[in-house]
């Protein structure tokens, strides 16, 4: 018996107003969110483009489960565990490539066609009479237990039963809608390989920090503001073209009252995004033919709305945050209780003009790479945090900023945009996800 | 200055030196203005603009990162990261004398540390050099890390 294996153990480590440590320290707290909130949400796998052809495949996680998106030759995606149901062998072990009409181990050579049912076995007869097919490994390769395909990102919930893909999300698929309406051809396609950084902290400390608004201006003062300082000992004139790095990195210096005026809603489920209003990347400069490409895509009403649209990070609980505006999807891979790696990805805007590739790819490379002086600025805070709470004796971490009496997690809100709503709405969805698996296996 | 293989081979010498010793403005003066620093993020990555790369640094982002090295307010400097290179003779690829253009090849392993944490990098540097008003200078340098796949800690100074 486990200090955290009772659904009331788990949920008292949450109360309105602030959080309990071991939800960020605690291994066997992480080992009980691999094993319910992990299965019970809907998670992130991959994006369609990375397996385009049959047999094409990717290997991921989810969570701590090592999985397979695979292209079947129906041409729907499946997910599989990357395991051989023979003797627990990992069936492909390269990030991606292309299998062909099946899968084969190998290690004993039992195969399996692109939905993980199993093909043959070498050697059958002897198996004859041994009432193989009642076992588990007689099955074939186990897929998760629900694959969602929306718009060209593919979800999965491990658990067999639960909640819908369309109940999860609900409106919150807003964002991804205005990522993907971005293209002309409505269509997005992942473009080279993320970046990949590993950070010695709980992944919940960087869901949180996307919707953390009174952070930048502080954390960021180093890079940001000293950008701002470098160009104004530059004394170009007003009208010569910036730094591209200017247009990137000097908005995070905005003032508190940007952040406050940009808003943030939260949705149902844990989801919710800052910048409803403007954001930090309302002001970049446009791009020659691509309002005109979206004009006729869309006719000039619609492409207008979908150009007003600059969300600026939208979290999809429990694990990515996307970009609309710049086409980045961020997913924080939980490794350990402090042990998170992040991969960053970036999509392209099929027929866009090439011009908005650039900008992504270098506002990801300027942000998020381990290379970084503004992911550098952001890791330093959490791996402090992840050691400061090591501390005995206060072992409570705050999310009180802006609370409401009475907040009600369940219905859509939009507030100031320094809230941390965000925050508790994460963590009101976390209880709800942690304790619904108990729940089931209570009543069996 | 007349160039010969042992000036640009001194040359990648003298400049990983000042990179190790922290002489982060006078390893920004050998760079002619328009050049480009790139850390490919794909094993033999062709396109620095259109994919992410782990840097495609201009003057004024190099300059960004040296002058950040020094802010008062960077906390996650504080202490300071340090590097040491190990290189291997430089190969000199192209003379175009006429041109005064030059490149060479660098194998290298770098390490970068701060506090209780080090990092070992394996790493090929590409430069291109030129010869400007009887100097060499720094027109762009590529550095591609072997495993560049890996998911790494933070890399905050410069291989
Ligand atoms: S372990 Fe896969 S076939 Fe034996
Ligand atoms: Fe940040």
């Amino acid at each position: 018996m486990g200090r955290y294996d009772s659904p009331a153990a788990l949920a008292a480590l949450v109360q309105p107003h602030q959080v309990h440590r071991d939800i960020y320290t605690d291994q066997e707290v992480f080992q009980q969110e691999m094993k319910h909130l992990f299965a019970n949400a809907w998670v992130f796998v991959g994006h369609e483009s990375q397996t385009p052809n049959k047999g094409d495949y990717f290997s991921t996680h989810i969570g701590t489960q090592p999985v397979i998106q695979v292209r079947h030759s129906t041409g729907d995606i499946h997910v599989l565990l990357n395991r051989c149901p023979h003797k627990g062998t990992k069936i492909v072990i390269d990030r991606q490539g292309n299998t062909g009409k099946f899968f084969r181990c190998p290690y004993h050579a039992w195969s399996f066609k692109t939905d993980g049912c199993l093909l043959a076995i070498p050697l059958k007869k002897g198996y004859q009479n041994t009432g193989l097919e009642e076992t588990d490994s007689g099955k074939g390769m186990r897929s998760v237990g629900d694959v969602k395909n929306y718009r060209g990102f593919i979800f999965a919930r491990l658990a067999e039963e639960g909640m819908s893909f369309e109940e999860f999300f609900g409106d919150s698929l807003t964002s991804l809608d205005n990522m993907v309406d971005r293209s002309p051809a409505g269509r997005l396609e992942v473009v080279g390989p993320p970046l990949r950084y590993l950070h010695h902290c709980n992944w919940k400390m960087l869901v949180e920090n996307q919707t953390d608004t009174c952070h930048p201006m502080v954390a960021h003062e180093s890079s940001a503001g000293t950008a701002v300082k470098l160009y104004e000992e530059m004394g170009l004139p007003e009208d010569a073209p910036k730094p591209p790095a200017m247009e990137i990195i000097a908005p995070f210096m905005s003032p508190y009252e940007f952040f406050e005026g940009m808003g943030i809603r939260t949705w149902p489920n844990g989801h919710g995004h800052t910048g409803v209003n403007h954001s930090i990347h309302s002001d970049y400069s446009a791009i020659p033919g691509y309002f005109e490409a979206l004009c006729d895509s869309y006719g000039e009403e619609k492409a207008k709305a979908i150009l007003d649209e600059n969300r600026h990070n939208t979290v999809y609980f429990p694990n990515i945050m996307i970009k609309g505006p710049i086409q980045q999807l961020r997913v924080f891979i939980p490794i350990a209780a402090d042990r998170t790696v992040v991969e960053s990805y970036i999509y392209r805007l099929v027929d866009a003009p090439d011009e908005l590739t650039a900008r992504t790819a270098m506002y990801n490379r300027m942000i998020n790479a381990p290379t970084s002086i503004v992911g550098h600025d952001d890791l330093e805070m959490y791996e402090r945090a992840q050691e400061g709470l090591m501390v005995d004796g206060l072992e409570w971490v705050n999310i009180q900023r802006l609370i409401d009496e009475d907040e009600d997690f369940e219905v859509e809100a939009v507030e100031n945009g320094t809230t941390e709503r965000q925050m508790r709405n994460q963590f009101h969805a976390w209880v709800k996800f942690m304790t619904m698996g108990h729940k089931a296996e209570a009543a069996e | 200055m007349t160039v010969t293989r042992e000036s640009l081979i001194d040359f990648i010498y003298d400049e990983v030196r000042m990179l190790d010793e922290g002489r982060f403005t006078e390893w920004l003066n050998l760079w002619l203005p328009d050049g480009h620093y790139w850390m490919p993020l794909d094993y033999q990555q062709k396109d620095p603009i259109n994919e992410t790369s782990l840097m495609y640094e201009d003057m004024f982002m190099l300059k960004l990162r040296v002058e950040r090295l020094n802010g008062a307010r960077t906390f996650s400097q504080k202490p300071k990261s340090r590097c040491h290179h190990v290189i291997q003779r430089p190969y000199v690829d192209q003379m175009d004398m006429e041109a005064g253009r030059f490149v060479t090849t660098t194998f290298m392993h770098y390490v970068e540390t701060r506090l209780d944490e080090q990092q070992l990098l394996a790493v090929t540097a590409r430069h291109d050099l030129a010869l400007v008003d009887g100097a060499l200078r720094i027109a762009n340098k590529r550095v591609d890390i072997v495993n560049c796949d890996a998911a790494f800690r933070n890399i905050q100074l410069l291989p």
